[in-house]
């Protein structure tokens, strides 16, 4: 594994401590937050509350969000309810499964 | 020590060949799982099979058993799979045409069908899963209708000794949970191990994900020689621990990372992983690192199996019509944004033809915003942006005036457009429901060159 903290010149964001993977389960986008050093999981439980995340996909996510916290697999994770424009199989949106919502929330500053 | 070594041969209907063939050579492996089946890939399925009573099997079924077959016959792996899609039977007569091309005359092929719940769903009604409608609301528009089969309907294939096993709609783990039941001979109430194989089969259903595919981020997260990432296999213990694994000299990488990613993937809460033969607990898997690329994976648990299944209905719902054009160059950004401007007044003028005023639609840019909409990374200013409108239509006459607006852009809107695409699709949509267990009535019907069918 690489060193992956930033560079002094600019801000820590999630993208330094943390892997996210997205997927879809009907019209809920599931998203996975796994820290790439497991020490750093503490920062991503204390960093990544409900009402962070439902406000960092505002207008993207219409329902609630849920977040189930891993602390044995140094992962937070997250279910993001009506998020998915429909689901899959009929949404208009060019990315339907909501594949690239995990790469949106690597900008979160820590 | 017994261990029984199952890999994944393919995470998706398209995915890759060459990792499997690659696996059933020199994986040592006792069986080798396909899983192809997305979520509406049996409602379009059906639809094929409603034109020619042939088809309706996953296209891709013969190309993918002409590579693999002489390879599993020879070293004695199990193929199974869910590419019969909607048409098991057809597609187990398409094996043994393989079979019959290769020279194995003595090939068995076991069809698994049950899951086709269509007149059941009919006849009963059901309410559908995260809507107050029930299945009566898709009269004369439901296509499909098939129920998450368990393991236990893949048993008496096992049982049977089939070198192929071919099913339609069966829960994805299970392709992988039956041969490891049926070889280690656990019980269909031993909730424990079932949830740990389980745990081995939700690792290995998506194919590369869990070995480094759909993982790397260069900078952050490195995946070497993600060109030739390898396949995934399990080496499993009598007590439902494994080590997930994947050959020497492959690309891709089998960590802590890559595997909890794929732990986590598509799952809501880890802790109650609703499946067909159990509820599965992973949350307290652990992954521990034996070696480069070797990881244990133990600590899944379960609990007692729901009393019901879940079924995906699949439905016509109506057409969707999308175009897209493209601006570069400095204002590339303002010369997109004017197009839609200009698309969004076409689109509200009542006087259009075939009515598309006040359709559901979408207009925006792909390089600004059509991932995540308005409040996400606009900011930037991109070189080039592509426009795209895409708009639910009822019919297919709305959805082919939708690329009629934007090709016409070439001489009717902003400077310098260019490369237009345009596409039309009926969508066939899925709702979810569930279904009784006394909905389904799992058959294996065994088939070779000699018998026939």
């Amino acid at each position: 594994m690489p060193n992956t903290r930033p560079p002094a010149d600019r801000a820590a964001t999630l993208r330094d401590i943390a892997l996210v993977r997205s997927g879809d389960k009907g019209n809920r986008a599931t998203l996975s937050v796994i820290a790439l050093d497991p020490a750093d999981y503490p920062v991503l439980e204390r960093l990544l509350t409900v009402e962070r995340v439902q406000a960092w996909y505002a207008g993207v996510v219409q329902g609630p969000v849920q977040r189930y916290t891993l602390p044995g697999l140094a992962a937070v994770h997250f279910v993001l309810l009506d998020a998915l424009a429909g689901g899959v199989t009929r949404s208009l949106a060019l990315d339907a499964h909501g594949k690239t919502l995990s790469s949106a929330l690597l900008d979160l500053p820590l | 020590m017994d261990t029984y070594r199952i890999a994944a041969g393919a995470g998706f209907a398209g995915d890759r060949i060459d990792p499997a063939v690659d696996l059933a050579e020199r994986g040592g492996l006792d069986a080798l799982v396909f899983e192809c089946l997305a979520e509406r890939t049996i409602a379009l399925a059906q639809l094929r099979r409603a034109t020619d009573p042939q088809a309706g099997y996953d296209p891709l079924l013969t190309a993918r058993m002409r590579a693999v077959l002489p390879a599993c016959v020879r070293n004695g792996v199990t193929v199974i799979t869910n590419m019969g899609a909607a048409n098991p039977l057809a597609g187990g007569q398409a094996v043994l045409a393989v079979a019959r091309e290769l020279g194995l005359p003595r090939l068995r092929v076991a069809v698994v069908t049950g899951d086709d719940v269509l007149p059941w769903v009919q006849a009963h009604d059901v309410p559908l899963l995260d809507s107050t409608d029930t299945a009566r609301s898709l009269d004369g528009r439901l296509v499909s209708a098939n129920a998450y089969l368990g393991a236990d309907a893949l048993l008496p294939a096992l049982q049977a000794d089939a070198h192929v096993i071919i099913t339609g709609r069966v829960a994805d783990p299970a392709l992988f949970l039956a041969p490891l039941m049926a070889h280690f001979g656990w019980a269909a109430d031993d909730w424990h191990r079932l949830g740990s194989g389980l745990l081995v089969g939700h690792l290995l259903e998506c194919a590369a994900q869990v070995s480094g595919g759909y993982l790397a981020d260069p900078g952050v997260v490195e995946v070497p020689d993600l060109a030739r990432v390898g396949f995934p296999l399990a080496e499993v213990a009598a007590d439902g621990r494994a080590v997930i694994t994947k050959l020497p000299g492959t690309g891709g990488r089998v960590d802590r990372l890559s595997c909890t990613a794929q732990l986590l993937y598509e799952v809501e809460d880890p802790a109650h992983y609703l499946q067909a033969d159990v509820v599965g607990d992973f949350s307290r898997v652990r992954f521990t690192p034996l070696a480069v690329d070797r990881v244990q994976a133990d600590g899944a648990s379960g609990h007692p199996r729901p009393d019901h299944l879940k079924a995906s209905l699949g439905y016509r719902d109506g057409f969707i019509g999308e175009a897209q054009i493209s601006y570069a160059g400095p204002g590339a950004r303002a010369r997109g944004e004017l197009a839609l401007h200009v698309l969004r007044q076409r689109l509200q003028d009542s006087a259009l033809p075939h009515g598309l005023s006040g359709l559901d639609h979408r207009a925006e840019l792909i390089g600004v915003n059509s991932m995540h909409g308005p409040g996400l990374g606009v900011d930037r200013e991109p070189h080039e942006v592509r426009v795209r409108l895409a708009v639910r239509c009822t019919t297919r006459a709305q959805a082919e005036a939708v690329g009629h607006e934007v090709e016409a852009l070439y001489l009717n809107g902003p400077a310098g457009g260019g490369g237009v695409t345009l596409s039309v699709r009926e969508v066939i949509a899925v709702a979810s429901a569930l279904v009784p267990r006394a909905a389904v009535q799992p058959r294996c019907i065994l088939l070779d060159l000699e018998g026939g069918a």
